[in-house]
């Protein structure tokens, strides 16, 4: 437990509007380990923004609600805490860099003015010389001229803009960094050099991370686990290894693959997967991925999965499920086996 | 900057000459003549054309528009009231200044009461807070200034018999026109600072801000407001237009000497001279405050700073 | 009838029918918008149907013998000043203060927007000429302007018309306008430019979309404005001449005898809040029909 450093257990999200209830997260836990990134993959609409917003309690506060489940940052509830201790940890302890630099920051403030922020609101008595001269420490780690800093979010490219929100985000140097897609909005060249950087960092400061991406390239890059999301589930995790190897997978996570051109097999044509996720208002009685799935067998329609764990490869699929008792209780049939994965 | 605030001064002059001339060209349209409107129907017509001669009103248009701008540009001379006989600048300066008073307490009254409420109300949305505020204002949206004047002058003048019905003799007389004109426009500024401000606070950079765990009242106040203020900014000075016509319902409503009553009452007799020297008053003010209004925005919205620092010098 | 003239952009914008029908699902849902529907649906048809209702030459007989009698089974509103019926003369005069109003709102708008989006997406000197000349336009406040326009051009329905229109139109470009050059430094118009798409094509699928909102509830609460502000100009003396009925007319025809009739003033003032806050309603009802998530 100890070189946990986030550890979600059936985490159940949903959004609720007068007019409909879109479940947006169903029963996912994975576990993050200190040092360690997890890479959370999936398909835009899978509920990995969701997942991390939870995470930050940062959900739209009129419609989103955590209906069940537990997040654990560093042994402590997260979901308990109140409102101001949920301040101190946000963006000191846990920091997030979202998925468009374009509209993440604020038009009318420096970026020096944002950063110095991040820093303040932690330490309201650091002096004015210490913020400036942590401003610019900041800034030149993520490759930015310091003397920049008393310009506008609208003076920064993309590429540069995202830089600064990184900035913001490790000015207090958090044990955990929720990067949210933090290449999909820009240019391919510029994406490299953002994800190497975010790399590095991570590597020189000892940063625990949680990377949500539907880029499969990234994780086999810079991530040590992988969980990939599918409709509010987590289908399949397991280390880097597991999930890249040949063997056992999750329908969905072939299709991901099968999705990926590939440079040694060029005759091979590309195969996506068919058909659309689920409308998230009204889900599939069995498994989510039923409607889809090529390998689709009776049961699947109606019976929600167990997951079946061999080490620290886990499945959610009846193709490895074996016996599929309990029919109904399909999501705590995912919670036992994590207990058991828990156990080891 | 200055450079800019120098170039938008200097665009007093043609709007000067651009609202004098649409004036004159606009009453030139009208039907009748200020002799006949002086001397009364049943004056001779030979009278008439003489007082019209004497005035200097059968010269044609542009004859006439560039004598007047040559009298007050190089003798500073606004002329003489067609009317009165009477120097126009003494007649209508006091007027104005009257108007711009209650025109001023209503813009400050408006903007204090309309924008924290809206504010507030964003905030604290669906509390009472948000609702009561929400209804009054949506009511108030609904009735024509004069509509409320008649009923303020109803209630507290012939029934209560608290208010003085007309005249701007005493502070309480001032209460009933201020009301009149500000609250209408204040219900609008509620509703549009508080449309606004809820647009802000889901904007993303708003939960970037919660994300470096700024607390409420920081993300609210220095994030959300700043960025919903821009628009607000821009409505306050739209505002002035429905102020300037709310006080001259008010003055003639409450009998108050203002430059809108002048105006109205000289239209009737065509007294080019004061209702020119009136309405460019007016507009004199007006492109002020408006310039105000620009520079204020421009100081708040830094996108809008650097456009007219790099495209206007 | 106001209606469906907002609702007509937006259903342009989402070209899919689902859209729409979402669209109108979601201002069912809305209690208020559905109270101003049905009130401004009511308003119309009594407004259209008012000859079956009392013929006309009822809001314009006098009898004198009646002079500012109060509300009676045979005159639900009283009489005024000149003894003539008011539930006739105020039930008739909504047809020309709410078909002058729509009318106005409309023209205003189209005009307004046009201009807008043009000096907003030009830039430079179209921008330049379209604001500074608007600048001296709006210089004159709206009031003093229509005052001058209706005296001059005479007071009946087409002058009134175009004095509201011009009064009105400014909001529009300088609104429009601001949208505009928000709308044009987003990415989605610069690709639409790279991908070679024309100004004008530019504008109107790509840009005035985006804007809608801001137009529609704009639209909305400009009708209620001109409601009002038309009102106003006929209680200044300035609207249809009389003796044909209109509401601004009444009322400043009861401001003389507020204290011995205050019936007289209750009823037309009843008419222009009703009308105002029903389009009001509808207009919030389809700006969160619109836009789902400044309600949420």
């Amino acid at each position: 437990m100890k070189d946990t450093i986030l550890e979600i257990k059936d985490l159940s999200v949903i959004y609720k509007t007068d007019l409909e209830t879109v479940e947006a997260v169903n029963g996912i836990s994975l576990t993050i380990g200190k040092g360690k990134t997890y890479g959370l993959v999936g398909e835009t609409g899978a509920g990995k923004t969701t997942t991390a917003l939870s995470i930050l309690r940062l959900l739209p506060a009129a419609t989103g609600r955590v209906l069940g489940g537990s997040i654990q940052f560093d042994g402590e509830d997260v979901l308990s805490l109140s409102e101001s201790d949920m301040c101190a940890l946000r963006g000191r302890r846990i920091a997030m860099v979202f998925q468009d630099p374009m509209t993440s920051l604020n038009p009318v403030m420096t970026v020096g003015d944002q950063i110095a922020e991040a820093l303040l609101v932690h330490d309201r008595k650091m002096g004015k010389e210490e913020v400036e001269r942590r401003v610019e420490e900041t800034l030149s780690m993520v490759g930015i001229l310091p003397s920049r800093k008393i310009e506008y979010p609208h003076q920064f490219s993309g590429g540069m803009k995202q830089r600064v929100v990184i900035a913001m985000a490790l000015a207090c140097e958090p044990e955990l960094l929720i990067a949210d897609e933090p290449t999909t909005a820009l240019d391919v060249t510029i994406q490299a050099q953002v994800l190497m950087m975010i790399k590095e960092l991570r590597n020189r400061l000892g940063t625990s991370m949680l990377m949500i991406t539907h880029d499969l390239g990234i994780v086999a890059k810079i991530c040590d686990d992988v969980g990939v999301m599918y409709a509010g589930e987590i289908v399949e995790s397991g280390s880097v290894e597991d999930i890249f190897s040949p063997g056992r997978h999750h329908p969905y996570t072939e299709g991901l693959f099968g999705s990926i051109p590939d440079l040694k097999s060029r005759a091979r044509r590309l195969t996506p997967i068919a058909g659309l996720m689920p409308d998230p208002t009204a889900l599939p009685q069995g498994c989510v991925f039923a409607p889809r799935c090529k390998k689709c067998q009776e049961r699947c329609k109606t019976v929600r999965p167990k997951a079946v764990t061999e080490g620290t490869h886990r499945i959610a699929c009846h193709l490895y499920g074996g016996q599929a008792a309990g029919s109904a209780q399909g999501i705590s049939g995912g919670q036992d086996a994590f207990r058991r994965k828990e156990e080891q | 900057m200055h450079k800019y605030i120098i170039k938008r001064l200097l665009f007093l002059i043609p709007t000067i000459l651009g609202v004098a001339f649409i004036i004159f060209f606009v009453l030139n349209l009208t039907p009748g003549n200020p002799g006949r409107a002086i001397l009364g129907t049943s004056a001779p017509q030979a009278d008439v054309d003489q007082l019209n001669e004497e005035l200097g009103y059968n010269l044609p248009l542009l004859q006439k528009y560039v004598n007047y701008i040559r009298k007050v540009a190089v003798e500073q001379d606004f002329g003489t009231s067609y009317f009165t006989k009477q120097g126009v600048f003494d007649e209508v300066w006091p007027r104005f200044m009257i108007t711009m008073r209650l025109a001023c307490v209503g813009i400050v009254l408006s903007t204090l009461i309309g924008v924290p409420l809206g504010i507030l109300a964003a905030v604290k949305q669906y509390s009472p807070l948000d609702t009561i505020p929400s209804l009054i204002s949506f009511l108030l949206a609904a009735i024509p200034a004069f509509v409320l004047g008649m009923v303020l002058l109803f209630l507290f003048s012939l029934k209560l018999n608290l208010l003085p019905s007309y005249g701007l003799n005493s502070w309480q007389s001032y209460i009933m026109p201020a009301l009149t004109i500000s609250i209408p426009t204040a219900a609008i500024n509620l509703r549009f600072t508080k449309s606004s401000m809820l647009e802000s606070i889901r904007q993303d950079f708003v939960r970037t801000a919660r994300a470096k765990g700024a607390s409420e009242r920081v993300v609210i106040w220095k994030h959300a407001l700043k960025n919903a203020l821009l628009p607000v900014v821009t409505n306050i000075g739209l505002n002035l237009g429905g102020l300037i016509a709310g006080s001259v319902v008010a003055e003639q409503l409450f009998s108050v000497p203002g430059v809108g009553s002048l105006i109205v009452d000289r239209i009737k007799y065509k007294d080019e001279p004061v209702i020119i020297a009136g309405t460019v008053l007016i507009a004199v003010c007006f492109t002020i405050i408006m310039l105000l209004v620009d520079l204020i925005y421009a100081y708040i919205d830094p996108r809008i700073r650097a456009k007219y620092a790099s495209t206007k010098g | 009838m106001t209606e469906q003239r907002n609702a007509t952009p937006a259903a342009e914008v989402f070209k899919k029918q689902s859209q729409a029908k979402e669209i109108w699902r979601r201002f069912k849902k809305n209690r208020g918008a559905v109270i101003g529907l049905i009130l401004l649906s009511a308003i119309l048809l009594i407004i259209i149907f008012a000859d079956l209702i009392v013929p006309y030459e009822q809001a314009t007989v006098q009898d004198m013998s009646q002079k500012l009698a109060t509300p009676s089974p045979e005159h639900w509103f009283g009489m005024d000043s000149y003894g003539r019926d008011l539930f006739a003369r105020v039930i008739h005069g909504g047809r020309t203060s709410l078909s002058i109003a729509l009318l106005a709102t409309l023209s205003s708008c189209v005009v307004g927007s046009a201009l807008g989006a043009v000096a907003g997406y030009f830039g430079g000197w179209v921008d330049n000429l379209i604001m500074r000349s608007l600048d001296i336009f709006m210089s004159v406040p709206d009031i003093l302007f229509t005052m001058a326009v209706v005296f001059a051009l005479g007071a009946n329905f087409t002058n009134l018309l175009i004095a509201l229109t011009l009064a009105y139109f400014t909001n529009y470009v300088r609104l429009v306008r601001s949208q505009v050059l928000n709308l044009s430094e987003q990415d989605y118009v610069e690709a639409a430019r790279a991908g070679g798409a024309g100004s004008a094509r530019i504008i109107i699928s790509h840009i005035l979309p985006n804007a809608i909102g801001v137009i529609i509830v704009n639209t909305t609460l400009n009708v209620a404005k001109i409601i009002l502000y038309e009102s106003t100009l006929s209680f200044l003396g300035l609207g249809m001449p009389p003796p044909s009925p209109e509401w601004g007319l009444i009322l400043s025809e009861a401001r003389e005898f507020m204290r011995r009739a205050p019936h007289m003033m209750l009823f037309p003032a009843m008419a222009i809040v009703l009308s105002a806050c029903s389009v009001n309603l509808i207009g919030d009802g389809l700006r969160d029909a619109l836009d789902p998530h400044l309600k949420s």
